[in-house]
């Protein structure tokens, strides 16, 4: 059972209180009309999916239903830390660069 | 064969003690170079070689396993096995890997236990049944068995389940594929290993893949744990870790891996002898050959490669089953598992070439590949072999996510994924 803090609520709750909402960060092509097939398909379905850190989304569906970011291990599932979605791209932006 | 079983060879074993048994496969040193290597050593990837071997003609083959055969999601699943799938493509396929499965224990000279038992698929609700008919339509078509069953019928064939009206979600009916059933999931993995290594195929364990060799867009070979081999054809059939290989080869896939849960009961008397899923109350049980009650659960949400999801997940999965047979709620549970499960958008494998020429993936089964373990290994052979996909393959390939050719089996499928 995993154990998430709300950013938001300011709380660490169960899972059971959360619903996985994917990866974070997917850039949506900026000019969808002007990119190939390829392009579009890989930001509609292709996923990063990595064996280490990922940086995902969670909603806090049983409690203030907003969306925020965690950053938590695919392997140990141990969790880093969960941030408001503005706040953890400012840092998932600094660890890509 | 060599080793070839029969009643004849327990005999003459028996009269000298069972000591003279030979080991069912080889286990030499890899070799420097390989017309092809197989990523992965679970039955999809044994199947492939064997195949290979078999009706390709291509023995000069490795299977490189990171740990030991069969350990992944061969062992790790409910060995149910049937081919009801709404789609023509998705039934073609599983109907050719079922047609495989009815053979198989005589191709391979070793017992894969397949038992057709029957997979039945109960209904809920008004549209459960709609799409049950509705499906039932469609594979009947399509050359798949099927029978549309009334609650009283079910009741007949499974004296245990609850068809009255005092639960949360009374059963109104069933499908039934009478030609389904299960199989011994490490029986697979072992036929198809002995019969690869008869044909001359090396199968490596603990040789764990750590990069791939690729020169001008072209596939040379794999760097292992136990050094680089060489190869102008590599075949990644490596499930959950698929996308971590593709990693390897600068590719994205459509696919999250997530943890699927599995629990078995103490052993029982035989108490039911088909094999029952509900998709709306999302749980499936069957009852294996030492007794043991099979059940299996819906995936966890997130994505995990820790071989372990969340314990809220089982007991939704406990409840489900209760629902449907009240007596099983003091059976008390023996072991747990999960698996990593490859899933894709459409819920359907993706079978397919690469942009890097003679590199291969057969990914994507996510919660359903052990059914079609031998069709899979089939066809993979096929598009390996002929660098060009199998008819009954060709819409599974990776570009279906450009063009939208998409084989939408989430929820068509006869479970939820």
């Amino acid at each position: 059972m995993l154990v998430i803090t709300c950013p938001y609520c300011q709380e660490a709750r169960e899972e059971e209180e959360f619903s996985y909402a994917g990866e974070a960060y997917i850039a949506r092509p900026a000019v969808p009309e002007e990119v190939d097939d390829a392009t579009w398909g890989d930001y509609v379905f292709h996923r990063k999916n990595p064996r280490g850190w990922h940086w995902e989304q969670w909603q806090h569906v049983a409690g203030c239903r907003k969306v925020f970011a965690v950053k938590r291990h695919t392997v140990s599932y141990e969790i880093a830390g969960s941030w408001t979605l503005a706040d953890g791209k400012a840092l998932y932006l600094e660890e890509q660069a | 064969m060599a080793n070839r079983y029969s009643l004849w060879s327990l005999i003459k074993n028996g009269l000298k003690h069972h000591e003279s048994w030979q080991p069912a496969w080889k286990s030499p040193q890899p070799k420097k170079n390989y017309d092809v290597i197989i990523v992965g050593g679970g039955g999809h990837g044994l199947a492939t070689a064997y195949y290979l071997a078999k009706e390709h003609g291509i023995k000069n083959v490795a299977v490189l396993e990171k740990g030991y055969l069969g350990g992944g999601n061969t062992a790790r699943n409910t060995t149910i096995i049937r081919s009801n799938y709404l789609w023509d493509e998705a039934a073609h396929l599983y109907e050719h890997g079922l047609k495989l499965w009815e053979g198989l224990s005589q191709d391979l000279n070793f017992n894969v236990m397949f038992s057709q038992r029957g997979v039945m698929n109960v209904g809920h609700t008004l549209q459960d049944m709609r799409d049950i008919e509705r499906r039932a339509n469609a594979n009947l078509l399509n050359g798949v068995d099927a029978v549309v069953m009334t609650p009283q019928e079910i009741k007949d064939m499974v004296p245990l389940i609850d068809i009255s009206h005092r639960t949360r979600y009374p059963i109104m009916g069933a499908s039934f594929q009478p030609r389904g059933g299960v199989a011994r999931h490490d029986a697979v993995a072992w036929g198809f290993a002995r019969g690869a290594s008869e044909l001359g195929v090396d199968i490596i364990e603990q040789c764990e893949v750590t990069g791939l060799i690729i020169e001008g867009g072209r596939i040379k070979g794999v760097n292992t744990s136990r050094g680089d081999i060489m190869a102008d054809r590599v075949g990644c059939v490596a499930a959950g870790n698929s996308s971590v290989l593709a990693r390897m080869a600068g590719l994205r896939l459509p696919l999250e891996s997530h943890p699927l849960q599995a629990f078995v009961s103490e052993s029982m008397k035989p108490c039911i002898d088909t094999v029952v899923m509900s998709n709306a109350v999302h749980g499936y049980v069957s009852q294996s050959d030492k007794g043991e009650l099979v059940i299996g659960a819906g995936i966890d949400s997130y994505l995990g490669y820790g071989q372990r999801g969340s314990p809220h997940v089982i007991e939704h999965t406990a409840a489900a089953i209760i629902e449907m047979f009240p007596s099983f709620s003091r059976v008390r549970m023996n072991r747990q598992w999960g698996g990593i499960v490859d899933v894709s958008p459409d819920a359907c494998p993706i079978i397919s070439k690469t942009r890097i020429k003679g590199l291969y993936f057969n990914c994507g089964w996510g919660t359903g590949g052990f059914k079609a373990t031998p069709g899979s290994g089939n066809v993979f052979a096929h598009t390996i072999a002929h660098d060009d996909p199998h008819p009954l393959n060709r819409a599974f390939s990776l570009d279906r996510f450009a063009t939208g050719h998409l084989i939408d089996e989430h929820g068509a499928a006869a479970v939820a994924h």
